[in-house]
């Protein structure tokens, strides 16, 4: 797994509370690991500031599964 | 001493004008340190100057879009973070309903509800982080009661208590609290002007028989700013001396 991927699923373990696991490419953050919309936000807020990049609103909308988040980051840092 | 805001960073829209620069003075007393804002630098550099330490002066013109776009930046720079936000600052610019500008109407609610909106949205990053905030808006009793030549005023205000009862129910679970304080009226400079006569009908519609002082919404707010008030959100504060007991 790549280096992006390991940071991005350390911040979801850590934000959500779930296992390592559960964590997987087509895991849904509000589907299938149990985050709120407020919890999306905070998400993408820790994302920026772990690779400090800036994630656009409506980039963020599009980030619903670990798998995008991983793939967005890896194209935007 | 009301309560004990020692560590705790404040800014204060309108903090030139009379309730706003009560509300410095309250939230300084306690401990805070305080973020003056406001369109006039000089009675903000004068408030500075008369509190001494932990105070910063943040001019801004809240009709400029991105100078409010910038404040909560400049004042989380100035102070290190934004722990309480008091949105105080407002406008009227009053005229009956059927002469309303659409100027006249706009621009009220620019300063009043739109500012209010963006800088609450942008203090709310560090508060997420914090797992603390404190957002106190100041609405008036005309927001509930509406006031004839105040069609614009009125909205803004009204505005404000549903906007804040929205964002209070999206952070209430990251120890965040939004409420609003609407005074009734309140004497200041602007009712200074008022003739003795006119005075003595406000008062008559007072329960309290007078008008409040800057000093008793400085109070209110300083509630809702501690970390007493954990437990109270979504609230409005009304503070009229009993003209509209809502």
């Amino acid at each position: 797994m790549s280096d992006v991927a390991d940071r991005v699923k350390k911040i979801v373990v850590e934000h959500l509370g779930v296992e390592e696991d559960k964590v997987t490419e087509s895991a849904s953050f509000i589907d299938d690991l149990g985050a709120d919309s407020l919890d999306t936000v905070e998400l993408v807020m820790a994302f920026e500031e772990e690779f400090g990049i800036e994630i656009p609103d409506d980039a963020a909308e599009t980030i619903q599964t670990f798998g995008d988040a991983v793939k967005f980051i890896s194209q935007a840092s | 001493m009301m309560f004990d805001l020692t560590g705790k960073t404040a800014l204060i829209t309108g903090a030139s004008g009379g309730i706003g620069g009560a509300i410095a003075r309250a939230l300084h007393a306690q401990g805070a340190t305080v973020g003056l804002s406001g369109t006039r630098t000089e009675p903000l550099e004068a408030l500075a100057a008369e509190l001494g330490e932990r105070a910063h002066v943040l001019p801004c013109n809240l009709s400029d879009k991105a100078a409010v776009e910038a404040l909560p930046k400049q004042a989380a720079e100035a102070m290190g973070s934004v722990d309480i936000l008091v949105n105080n600052a407002g406008i009227t610019r009053d005229n009956l309903f059927m002469r309303m500008s659409d100027d006249e109407w706009q621009s009220v609610l620019d300063v009043n509800l739109t500012a209010t909106f963006k800088l609450c949205k942008g203090v709310l990053r560090g508060m997420m982080k914090a797992r603390w905030g404190r957002i106190v808006n100041i609405s008036s009793v005309v927001g509930a009661t509406g006031n004839p030549g105040q069609g614009n005023y009125a909205a803004s205000k009204a505005g404000v208590v549903g906007m804040s009862k929205s964002l209070a129910y999206e952070v209430a679970s990251r120890g965040i609290t939004v409420n609003a304080v609407a005074p009734g009226f309140i004497a200041t400079a602007m009712t200074d002007k008022l003739s003795e006569d006119q005075k003595a009908k406000i008062n008559a519609q007072i329960p309290a028989g007078r008008m409040g002082d800057p000093a008793e919404i400085a109070a209110a707010v300083s509630y809702l700013a501690s970390p007493e008030a954990a437990y109270v959100t979504g609230t409005t504060l009304h503070v009229n001396g009993g003209m509209a007991m809502l």
